[in-house]
């Protein structure tokens, strides 16, 4: 299925929650959605069978300046088609609905999401840091982030 | 030199099955000859080491030994990048380490940083700031024949330390610092044995 | 005659305290610094916690902060093993923004390379899971045999675990005189291992009753986890982005997509997981050598398509086979030199975050096992 008729797809069931379509030839073809009804829409994608998304490949948390952005790369493993979901939050209040409901590996994906750029997945059942330490403080990929200047009393710059 | 170097010196005036040696000589040579090793992996320098320890470079004809526990084991080898979260462990395995007790920082990470120097927020530059390094061998990763040249540095070391008289070469400052270390040790045995008590109390 | 009754004996009951047990993170069989927080019934597990981050070192952040070209060598330390393997997807999605197209021998030329890594990343993981069950041969004989492949990449890069050979539009320099023979030689050697490792470790009725039905992790459970390589292999999903998305000249290639059997024990345990990998070694010699056929003899310019200026415009998700599963690199480029953002998605990472659902209830010797057979390599898992 091309990218165009998930599109049309999507737009009939969710008319108020489909934003847009960005095709490019040398880019990833990606639909923006609003992040209001993210999970509906997941389970959509994932239950319907001629979509059938059974394969969350990657979950990216993305800072990009003004606001932040989850990318989901779905794919599918029984027809062989990909498509990019983008839902941007604002920086003020970063939730989105978690997805772990809708595929297990979202669990540690969002996990990290929140480890490193700080977006909150509201109702995931266990939100906690992954890759850094519990205590650390502050979230590392955020573009105005400030590395700590001491850790645990160890230097943490040169 | 090493103890069995002395036969080929021909400095034996005694016989041939008679050598002449220091006590010294004899336990350092016993011990740069069987080096057992904490057994224990922590980035790519770890692949390189495990190749080191297959049969193609064969660590163990030095007398190299893995030990799974730190307590049976005389040197560490810190084989990786070590992070912020790891240090603390790395701290804790060589504390538990009996004396005499050596540290191998492999690769360019644990020297000092490495690649990871510039930005890496959850990175220790060098495992030198959480504990004292003996031998630094470079390379990321360094070849198998970096690391087994370190084993040789090593065992060098080891053959020139000195066991007896150590304190009567030490300067005063160290001394003092012994003692202040061995009086607040059994300070904190005491207080451990008074809480034992108490606690035996409660329950008793 | 006396009434017949019920038996009821009463044994009494044991009253097993749960016990909270800690693995890791210097355990010699967690294959790094991974750490596990069990609790234990007993000997049966009841709940497994990992705890990873040990070796985070930061790779999203040097990403952000490096040229595109920079970032290579820092591919190359996400999972060690496979280094060869790692550059390709980054280089594939940067050259697929960029619009560059490489030549046949470049293409054929990074196949081979993809392939001889796999069978070194393999051989790691059968020899490592077979020390996990107690049998050490393997391990020598394979590491022995890796070494002759390591050799070959050494020629060609300078170095023995690290390349930074595969680059942006082409490769850091061409194959040496003598390459074609050097890979037929270690083919054969190979498969004459694979031979003997078959009988001393795979068909061993020891090694066999240890390792199967253990683990077992369904075919839908793989997929939701979102498991890949020969894991999700293993339960009997034939998923093979070499096949299923073609990239490099794969598509020109008779190979079989290797799947767990479920022939000695329940499909998807930790056995079929294992025999995947063994039987991707042989499937891997295979497409080196159909691709040996069609590399062309006469050398050229391999960096002729290497761009000057690499500042692609764009995202993309750009994803390959490795040995361990799917690496997927999103990446984010706004037009300058230096990447706005790449998220890896490392099939490790993944693929551990299915262990604590396939171990419960198994017996805590079995739990180092089925770790074994997920093979994780955790500068991969914590990036």
């Amino acid at each position: 299925m091309k990218s165009n008729e998930i599109f049309e797809r999507l737009i009939a069931e969710f008319p108020e929650d489909i934003i847009s379509l960005n095709e490019d030839e040398n880019s990833e073809s990606f639909i923006y959605v609003n992040p209001r009804n993210i999970v509906e829409i997941m389970l959509f994608l994932r239950d319907e069978n001629d979509l059938f998304f059974d394969y969350l490949s990657c979950l990216s948390g993305v800072d990009s300046k003004e606001n932040l952005t989850v990318v989901y790369n779905l794919y599918s493993i029984q027809l062989k088609h990909r498509i990019t979901i983008k839902a941007d939050i604002p920086k003020e209040n970063p939730s989105i609905a978690t997805v772990e409901k809708v595929w297990l590996t979202a669990d540690w994906h969002e996990r990290e999401a929140w480890d490193l750029i700080g977006i909150k997945f509201e109702g995931h059942h266990n939100l906690i840091r992954i890759l850094n330490p519990y205590d650390w403080e502050g979230h590392p990929l955020q573009k105005d982030y400030k590395t700590p200047e001491y850790y645990h009393g160890m230097r943490v710059p040169v | 030199m090493g103890f069995l170097d002395r036969l080929d010196k021909g400095l034996d005036p005694v016989g041939p099955d008679i050598m002449l040696g220091t006590v010294e000589d004899l336990l350092n040579w016993g011990r740069s000859k069987s080096d057992w090793y904490m057994h224990f992996g922590i980035a790519c320098c770890a692949i390189e080491f495990m190749a080191v320890n297959a049969a193609h470079f064969d660590l163990m004809r030095f007398g190299a030994i893995p030990r799974a526990s730190p307590r049976q084991a005389d040197f560490i080898i810190i084989s990786g990048t070590v992070t912020l979260k790891m240090a603390e462990r790395i701290k804790r395995l060589y504390e538990q380490m009996a004396e005499p007790k050596y540290v191998f920082s492999m690769g360019s990470c644990a020297n000092s940083g490495g690649p990871y120097w510039e930005h890496g927020y959850h990175v220790l530059k060098g495992v030198d700031r959480i504990i004292p390094v003996d031998v630094y061998v470079p390379g990321c990763p360094p070849r198998p024949e970096a690391f087994l040249e370190g084993m040789v540095q090593l065992q060098k070391k080891i053959r020139h330390q000195e066991i007896f008289r150590k304190r009567e070469k030490m300067s005063p400052e160290d001394l003092k610092a012994i003692e202040d270390r061995k009086i607040e040790m059994e300070k904190q045995y005491q207080d451990y044995l008074a809480d034992q008590k108490l606690k035996n109390q409660e329950i008793g | 005659m006396a009434e017949r009754k019920d038996i009821e004996i009463d044994f009494g009951r044991i009253e097993a305290q749960r016990t909270r047990l800690n693995l890791g993170p210097q355990h010699p069989s967690t294959h790094g610094v991974l750490r596990l927080e069990v609790e234990l019934d007993g000997e049966i597990v009841t709940e497994v916690v990992p705890h990873i981050g040990y070796l985070h070192r930061c790779f999203e952040k040097y990403a952000e902060n490096k040229t595109y070209p920079q970032v290579i060598p820092y591919i190359d330390r996400l999972d060690y093993i496979t280094s060869m393997s790692n550059e390709i997807p980054y280089v594939l999605g940067i050259e697929k923004m960029m619009g560059i197209k490489v030549s046949e021998k470049v293409e054929a030329i990074r196949t081979i390379l993809a392939e001889l890594n796999r069978i070194a990343s393999h051989q790691i993981a059968v020899a490592t899971f077979g020390m996990d069950a107690g049998a050490f041969t393997p391990f020598l004989f394979f590491f022995r045999d890796r070494e002759s492949i390591l050799d070959i990449f050494e020629k060609l890069s300078g170095a023995r675990l690290l390349y930074n050979y595969i680059r942006i539009g082409g490769l850091m320099n061409d194959l040496y005189p003598s390459f074609k023979n050097d890979v037929l030689d270690v083919i054969n050697v190979i498969r004459k291992t694979n031979a003997e490792v078959m009988d001393l470790l795979i068909d061993n009725k020891i090694f066999i009753e240890r390792t199967i039905n253990i683990g077992v992790l369904p075919a839908d459970v793989a997929i939701s986890f979102g498991c890949s390589g020969p894991v999700l292999r293993g339960s009997g999903v034939p998923f093979d982005l070499r096949r299923d998305e073609p990239y490099l000249n794969y598509d020109k290639f008779d190979f079989e997509v290797c799947v767990g059997k479920g022939e000695m024990g329940t499909l998807g345990d930790s056995y079929d997981r294992n025999i995947v990998r063994y039987h991707e070694m042989e499937e891997s010699c295979r497409i080196i050598e159909q691709a040996l056929k069609i590399l062309p003899d006469a050398s050229e310019d391999v960096r002729s398509a290497m761009p000057k200026k690499v500042a692609p415009k764009g995202e993309i998700y750009a994803k390959a086979e490795n040995p361990k599963g799917e690496l997927g690199f999103y990446i984010v480029g706004d037009g300058k030199n230096k990447p706005a953002r790449i998220k890896s998605r490392s099939a490790c990472f993944v693929n551990l975050s299915a262990l604590p659902a396939i171990s419960q209830g198994s017996m805590i010797a079995d739990l180092i096992l089925i770790l074994g057979s997920v093979d994780i390599v955790l500068g991969e898992v914590d990036r």
